[in-house]
């Protein structure tokens, strides 16, 4: 049976590889472990919850390494691509379709009808799967499982496995190593085991994932999360201003001094996850120009809803006397606007010339903004944005950028569309850093000379769809906002052409009309034009 | 407007439309008897090994052409008639023009062997010989043996190719150690032993005799000229080299000698016609180079100069320091200036050769034992940066400079170990010892 859905071969249909006795023992342990979770998820009562949790994480973990070992350690160090455009799995095939169905239901269960899961309502016990992960969370935390437990569980294994994998597929290859090192202590530590012993220590506390920043973690600024922080004393508050100095501080000195990729291909979670278990999806990314034209709109009409959602919801709980707290309502959006028209206004002063004509949809996304949030602060009843309540403003984010953008789509559509295409199309912390990235940070992607053959192997492997070749081959520096610094493509490239690195800012950004290894007065002839 | 037409929608040819495009208004046309759209043959290998699809090796999305407005006309070029400014085509149709390139690059060498013409015999170059490989050799089933005659740069691609669906390869090298012809002996015998460790069955100082037909006309085994042993297997990889792909103007009036003769302005001996990239022959040879050079590089490059002299600016085709790249299996490539292996070295070349221990990273440094003048370098499993040597070359630096320097033309990623310090003590202890 041939899985080739290439048919621009037409005269034959290679077959994919086959996978060897040992690999299949691997994935009938890691099926074995799926389906004790599948029948949790149908309400079988297993007798000894923490045993049979043990065993299906266990096989799961336990049948992916094993699978992983047999297909990367049996071979010489390299490149391991073969097959990938061959395999339904990883090139929208049947296997693609079922495991995007799946993923795609399960998150929607997961964020609307998490009873279905066996979540117990108005105090009653949990059920089926939830059941299930009860006794771990009462291992670390002390209360019974949640569905986000359940889910937060399931995405650390995931980042961990399937990190493992990527570590074996990259063994040569120190970079890809400690990035995924790096992402795994992350998820573990930060995202999933911290927030648990910080509910132990003060069950208080609003569940805070340290690394994940607003506008990513777009609910920590939310009235119930604050006052959350502000009535737990110092430690609240300290929690609190990291929050605040995240975004506004520690995220633009790092991005400048190394790009965007020290979060998002280094920390985050959703970036984690993309980077491993996604890692087979990563081809499948469109590089076609119109995607990259959606993908700009797309991304900043987040971020402007993102922003003026968080300063609307921000705006209702303060309150208009400035004898009660000094940030009042007046305070607070003029705080706002001046902080968007400082914005502004450097990059406008500063980096116009680098702009070209997007410096004009940035224009207009700036007065947009500024419009709504004076409209706000003029024609509103109390509550209300153009009549819209703030709070329905910030559920509406909640449901269609929150859950729907970034969980049903960004990751159930991974085998569809790619594993980054919520941090690509919608990830307005994305957004941010890459806007910093872009203007004000010397991390690029160095061309090495003349030395591009135009392969494509750069373009096919970058996940965030950037077509790295189209620069390469020009001799050109890669400079993109959306790049997360992966480094894949300087790992597939068969040439050495693309280098990720830290330098100066001074030739950033060079364009060249004639690449090195011609002549010299030629290129100085085309360039000086 | 003055009509510029290309044969060829190969690299050279597409460069040469893209900077005429830029610098001019003329109409442009691309004739391609191969495919629609431009592709990287350098990546067809890819496609075969499942990493790509066949439109991932297109660098530009087809509504480019279009939109710079290219014309592609997809058709044989039968016959040019240069008094008429004429070509005919195998379709039956012509096409005038003002302006004529010939940019066909290459094809596969036959020597004339015995069963040659076999199906399931075939070269590694064309789109066509990649569908062909498609269909003689889909899996290991069909395939059970492979063998591929000629080691070079395509040779050791197919092998590469066949080996990713598992078939099994048996690779005849005339020489007695793998391209060593270019290479210099310590760096090809590393990769000896990188392809015998990929499970290839190399055998080197072995040349093919003959090819056998079964009783359909298809291979059904090679027999060694050495040894008379019959190898059976199902695809015969002819990869010995390649030629300038000009049969069609033969009987033009246009001078032809291995390839289209051309002077430093790349221009033939018949006026607004022109040749670039692997078809082209210089009259003779620029510095060390060859009069034929079938490399992508120097194809853009013919295709960047000759843009100048047909937009108004007459230009001399002056490319500058030597480099090249390929990549052996897992081991990537690159040269920057002349480091000869066994052919055409220079009495004055001296050599340093490095190797690690894992037997996948070696370097070798070419210099002038007279003047100790820098002459080059091969990297083998470390990446080098491209505009650092060019520099060096430009300033003549000595050998001792870029020992010393060599940290600063590092290219490889960020966190990779690095080699620096003991390539710079082998060499400091070599020098002592010599």
């Amino acid at each position: 049976m041939s899985n080739k859905l290439n048919h621009s071969m037409s005269l034959a249909k290679p077959d994919a590889l086959g996978i060897n006795n040992k690999q299949k023992v691997a994935l009938a342990i890691g099926v074995i472990g799926l389906f004790i979770l599948a029948l949790a998820l149908f309400n079988t009562n297993f007798p000894n919850k923490g045993l049979f949790l043990t065993l299906s994480l266990g096989s799961i973990i336990g049948g992916i390494i094993m699978y992983s070992r047999e297909a990367y350690l049996s071979k010489l160090e390299g490149i391991k691509n073969d097959g990938v455009w061959f395999k339904s799995i990883s090139s929208r095939g049947i296997w693609g379709w079922i495991i995007g169905v799946v993923l795609t239901t399960f998150y929607i269960v997961l964020y609307f009808f998490p009873k279905y899961l066996g979540l117990g309502t108005d105090g009653e016990a949990n059920t089926g799967l939830i059941a299930l992960f009860d006794p771990l969370s009462q291992l670390l935390s002390g209360r019974n499982a949640s569905q986000w437990f359940v889910y937060g569980t399931l995405y650390t294994v995931a980042i961990l496995a399937f990190g493992y994998k990527f570590i074996l597929k990259y063994r040569h290859n120190r970079y890809q190593q400690l990035r995924t090192v790096s992402v795994m202590f992350f998820q573990l530590g930060f995202a999933f085991l911290i927030p648990e012993f910080m509910y132990v220590m003060n069950n208080d506390l609003p569940y805070y994932d340290l690394k994940s920043i607003w506008p990513l973690n777009y609910y920590i600024f939310d009235e119930w999360s604050v006052n959350g922080f502000l009535s737990n004393g110092n430690i609240g508050l300290a929690l609190l201003l990291f929050g605040i100095l995240s975004i506004f501080v520690f995220t633009p000195i790092l991005t400048y001094k190394y790009g965007k990729r020290w979060y998002c291909s280094w920390v985050c979670g959703c970036g984690g996850l993309a980077e491993t278990a996604g890692d087979s999806f990563r081809q499948l990314s469109s590089k076609k120009m119109y995607a990259w034209k959606i993908e700009r709109w797309l991304i900043h009409v987040v971020l402007v809803f993102s922003i003026v959602m968080t300063t609307a919801v921000v705006y209702t709980y303060l309150g208009y006397d400035k004898n009660d707290f000094w940030l009042t309502r007046g305070v607070f959006i003029s705080l706002v606007i001046g902080f968007l028209t400082l914005v502004f206004a450097l990059v406008m002063l500063f980096k116009r010339h680098e702009l070209g004509k997007d410096a004009k949809y940035g224009a207009i996304g700036f007065f947009i903004v500024i419009a709504l949030l004076l409209g706000m602060h003029y024609t509103g009843t109390t509550d209300h944005l153009f009549y819209i309540k703030a709070g329905a403003l910030r559920s509406a984010y909640g449901i269609y950028i929150g859950s729907i953008f970034s969980g049903v789509i960004g990751t159930g559509f991974y085998p569809i569309l790619g594993n980054r295409s919520w941090c690509r199309f919608g990830c307005p912390m994305a957004a941010i850093l890459g806007f910093q990235q872009r203007l004000f940070s010397k991390f690029r992607i160095t061309t090495n000379g003349g030395q591009c053959i135009s392969c494509g192997n750069c373009s096919n492997s970058c996940e965030m769809g950037i077509d790295v070749r189209h620069y390469a081959q020009k001799g050109e520096n890669i400079v993109r906002s959306s790049c997360v610094g992966c480094g894949i493509c300087s790992a597939v490239c068969p040439r050495g052409v693309l280098k990720l690195e830290n330098d100066s800012m001074k030739g950033r950004i060079n364009p060249t009309e004639v690449l090195l290894g011609n002549d010299v007065d030629l290129m100085d002839l085309v360039n000086q034009k | 407007m003055e009509h510029i037409v290309i044969i060829g929608n190969g690299i050279s040819g597409v460069t040469l439309a893209r900077h005429v495009r830029k610098l001019s208004d003329k109409r442009i046309t691309i004739v391609s008897a191969e495919t629609d759209y431009f592709f990287s043959r350098t990546a067809l290998m890819y496609v075969y090994m499942g990493h790509m699809k066949f439109e991932h090796t297109q660098p530009y999305e087809n509504w480019f052409w279009k939109k710079n407005r290219i014309e592609l006309k997809k058709g044989y070029v039968k016959q040019v008639e240069t008094a008429t400014k004429t070509l005919h085509f195998a379709e039956g149709d012509t096409l005038q023009y003002d302006k004529l390139i010939i940019a066909t690059g290459s094809k596969p060498n036959k020597f004339g062997w015995p069963g040659q013409d076999l199906n399931g015999v075939m070269g590694m170059y064309h789109k066509q010989d990649l569908e062909n490989l498609e269909k003689h050799a889909p899996n290991n089933e069909v395939c059970k043996r492979a063998v591929i005659v000629g080691g070079g740069l395509i040779g050791i691609e197919l092998a590469e190719m066949l080996n990713s669906r598992s078939i099994p390869v048996t690779f005849l090298v005339r020489e007695d150690s793998f391209w060593d012809g270019v290479l210099p002996q310590g760096e090809s015998e590393m990769i000896n032993r990188h392809i015998k460790n990929h499970h290839i069955d190399l055998r080197l100082s072995t040349n093919l005799k003959e090819i056998k037909s079964d009783e359909n006309g298809k291979v059904k085994s090679v027999i060694i000229e050495e040894t008379g042993e019959e190898l059976e297997c199902n695809v015969v990889g002819l990869t010995a080299g390649v030629a300038p792909n000009i049969d069609f103007i033969k009987d033009s009036d246009i001078e032809t000698g291995r390839g289209v003769k051309v002077n430093r302005f790349l221009e033939t001996n018949i006026p607004d016609v022109y040749a670039i990239g692997d078809c082209a022959e210089q009259h003779e040879a620029i510095g060390n180079r060859r009069p034929i050079e079938a490399v992508w590089y120097t194809g853009r490059m013919m295709g960047e100069t000759l843009a100048q002299t047909i937009c108004g600016n007459k230009m001399e085709y002056k490319p500058g320091h030597w480099f090249n790249s390929a990549k052996f299996l897992d081991i990537e490539y690159q040269t920057y200036g002349w480091v000869f292996g066994k052919g055409g070295r220079p009495e004055y070349e001296q050599h340093f050769h490095w190797k690690h221990d894992d037997d996948t990273k070696c370097i070798t440094v070419a210099y002038d034992k007279n003047t100790n003048a820098f002459l080059g370098i091969n990297t083998f499993g470390i990446r080098m940066r491209h505009e650092v040597f060019d520099q060096w070359l430009t300033e003549k630096r000595d050998v001792d400079y870029v020992m010393q320097h060599l940290n600063e033309a590092n290219f490889d990623p960020e966190f990779y170990s690095r080699f620096e310090n003991e390539i710079l003590q082998a060499y400091n202890n070599q020098l002592q010892t010599a």
